[in-house]
């Protein structure tokens, strides 16, 4: 079944006619994902990449029955296109677009709690490489034939960093359920907890490799729902060993400001919470391995 | 993106903070003349610099005449002032804030920041200040009051009120107290801030709050929309790789070691980072070259990195899904030959167009030295050293 994303999910492209959603949409259709349609505002009726294009999320649900939504929008619009796609019945958007205002993001998050359970929508990102379910279909930018189809799940903050862990695994023999990248920003859609539970009820997901890094709380609050809650592996990676504090790497979110930021501080916290960490990045695939022999034999 | 406090300070009066009456001087000449414009008897004369610890580091000093806000003023003018928040090269000193010294009876802490965990912005107060708040931290933990503002309600009266009570003060400093919370809560949300710090927030002799020192620090995705608080950016404050390679959408960050990094995703950077130090070297810099980048934009990457003198040897660490590895292959051979480069350079490709990537560096001709995984690369980074003569 994987998660979040399978050959069967109605796909529609917000920003489809853009430069880059155009390009990656493109790429999405050829390699199996049911893409739908898409929304461009002003361009509804006419057809894009052979599929019908929208002025609203509402309308392309209505006439699609799509479920999830990949948002290329540009930063200064794209947390009014995430919050459009919650109010038309959207289960899961992906938010690609790097440079979302915080405050805008603070905003998203508070409007997603407004609707009930059963229809309130998941958010992947912002800042994200995307979901693939290998074989199945993508919703993102990563270079599928990467990724080969099987029974571990990949978290992780960054994108190449995913790439590296799932190059790894490939070379070793061992395939993806699917991969989820939650994106570099301080305020993001779903955090690696929120990922984990979705792997620990799949029943096609074995083990899970988690990919953190500097700053933020949300792998030590990972490490304590691992200990607390899953019966499935979980192996890690903290990046940003050689960080210095108070310096902002790269991502919006990759700065040690607070105890128990630094990559020391978070290996810690997840060995104490009896999860099993990569000594160092080039050793992702074969720590997975190790853990997943040693559960065979047991 | 970092302000001045003297900027920090008329930002937060226009909201309502009370602040003391101060001048702008860039010279000695205007500082005196500051001094005499503010009138009174004693001036305290404050080195313009995007960092805490000033103080100590020699850069705050309290005045009694205007011939030692002179003199003082000159002794600062042009000085990289080094405290322990910079690096060792400090920052320069190229503007002063002349103000009126203030009656302190008591000093508190109060600060605003982007609380990751709740997703809201928080204030974290103590009714002692002064110091640093990680030292406050760790010295009186308790003293900490902390409380998060519920984005679709702002913040409440009596949330302010609270705080104002917790820190024990009285009668008509609890309505000043309420005024200044929400001022700082007002500048942080409409100028879209990730932090506002008012450090001392005194009371004055007379039972008045005043904030005595001012920070703000801003969302720099949100500057699109702020015109008024870019404009206030000073590149005399920046390390100027850094602003420069900015200017060219490189994300670059530099450090101490010998061994330049050229690296796709902020991820992989920094895990390159850590492999090279596990290898036994020390990474020069972080730097991430982006989506989608052209040979040209590999080029600079190059430059910038090459401008660390530090650089005995360059690795090139790629894993492309949205880059392509024969365009970083063409910009990797081009800027070897354009900047006649004699360093070795260790390339590693991996991902999008990975083959073509490959052909172009093996018949290149030039001496660069491949590696397949994450591992090798670094390995070969470090081998690849020159040695330093004893």
């Amino acid at each position: 079944m994987a998660i979040l994303i399978t050959e069967k999910t109605r796909v529609i492209v917000q920003g489809f006619t853009g430069r880059i959603g155009s390009f990656h949409a493109a790429d999405m259709i050829k390699h199996g994902t049911n893409v739908v349609g898409g929304v461009t505002p002003g361009r509804g009726g006419e057809s894009h990449l052979d599929r019908p294009l929208f002025n609203t999320v509402r309308e392309a649900v209505e006439a699609t029955g799509a479920e999830a939504s990949l948002v290329f929008v540009p930063p200064p619009f794209a947390a009014d296109a995430i919050m459009e796609a919650a109010d038309a019945g959207i289960k899961t958007a992906v938010c690609v677009t790097d440079g979302i205002p915080s405050q805008d993001m603070m905003k998203v998050k508070r409007f997603l709690k407004r609707y009930p359970e059963e229809r309130k929508m998941r958010l992947i990102g912002p800042n994200c490489a995307g979901i693939i379910s290998p074989g199945k279909g993508f919703m993102g930018i990563m270079p599928p034939h990467i990724y080969m189809p099987g029974r571990v799940g990949i978290v992780g903050r960054s994108g190449t960093l995913g790439y590296e862990a799932a190059s790894q695994m490939k070379a070793l023999g061992i395939g993806v359920s699917t991969s989820v990248g939650i994106g570099g920003d301080p305020i993001n859609g779903s955090s690696f907890k929120d990922i984990l539970e979705l792997f620990e009820k799949d029943p096609e997901t074995d083990a899970v490799m988690m990919i953190g890094e500097i700053g933020g709380p949300q792998e030590a609050e990972a490490a304590a729902y691992a200990r607390d809650h899953m019966k499935k592996p979980v192996v890690a990676y903290i990046a940003g060993l050689s960080a210095p504090k108070g310096r902002k790497m790269g991502h919006a979110g990759a700065i040690i400001s607070a105890f128990g930021e630094s990559a020391q501080e978070k290996v810690e916290i997840l060995e104490a919470a009896g999860i099993t960490v990569a000594p160092n990045p080039s050793a992702m695939g074969e720590t997975m391995a190790r853990v997943l022999q040693v559960r065979q034999a047991a | 993106m970092d302000i001045h406090e003297y900027q920090a300070k008329e930002i937060l009066a226009r909201f309502g903070v009370p602040v003391p009456r101060g001048g702008l001087a860039y010279s000695p000449e205007q500082a005196g003349y500051r001094a005499r414009e503010l009138g009174g008897n004693a001036w305290v004369v404050k080195a313009q610099i995007h960092s805490g610890g000033r103080g100590a580091a020699g850069g705050v000093k309290l005045c009694r005449d205007e011939h030692e806000v002179a003199t003082f003023a000159a002794s600062l003018f042009g000085k990289q002032l080094v405290t322990k928040q910079t690096d060792a090269n400090g920052k320069g000193v190229y503007r002063l804030w002349v103000e009126a010294a203030s009656d302190i009876a008591r000093e508190m802490y109060l600060g605003f920041v982007l609380d990751r965990k709740t997703e809201r912005i928080m204030i974290v107060a103590s009714a002692h200040g002064g110091m640093e708040i990680e030292d406050l931290a760790e010295t009186d933990p308790d003293s900490l009051r902390r409380m998060t503002i519920d984005p679709a309600v702002g913040l409440s009266e009596f949330q302010a009120r609270e705080l104002a009570f917790a820190l024990g003060l009285k009668g008509g400093q609890i309505a000043q107290m309420v005024t200044i919370l929400k001022a700082c809560y007002r500048a942080y949300r409409d100028l879209d801030a990730v932090m506002v710090e008012i450090n001392p927030l005194v009371i004055t002799g007379a039972g008045d709050l005043v904030a005595l020192d001012a920070k703000m620090s801003f969302d720099t995705n949100a500057l699109f929309r702020r015109p008024q608080v870019a404009e206030l950016r000073d590149r005399s404050q920046e390390d100027p790789r850094e602003s420069t390679a900015g200017d060219h959408g490189l994300s670059y960050v530099g450090l101490t070691g010998d061994i330049g990094c050229i690296i796709n995703g902020a991820g992989l950077a920094m895990a390159t980072m850590d492999m090279i130090k596990l290898a036994g070297g020390e990474p020069a810099n972080f730097l991430d070259i982006g989506g989608g980048a052209s040979p040209e934009r590999v080029v600079k990457a190059f430059q910038t990195v090459l401008a660390d003198r530090n650089v005995g040897v360059v690795l090139v660490n790629i894993f492309a899904g949205i880059n392509r590895c024969d365009w970083v292959a063409e910009g990797v051979v081009t800027a070897y030959r354009q900047l006649g480069l004699t360093l070795p350079v260790v390339v590693r490709l991996a991902g999008t167009n990975v083959e073509e990537g490959r052909k172009i560096i093996e018949t290149s001709g030039l001496p660069l030295i491949s590696a397949d995984t994450l591992a090798e690369a670094a390995a070969k980074a470090v081998a690849a050293r020159p040695r330093i003569a004893a």
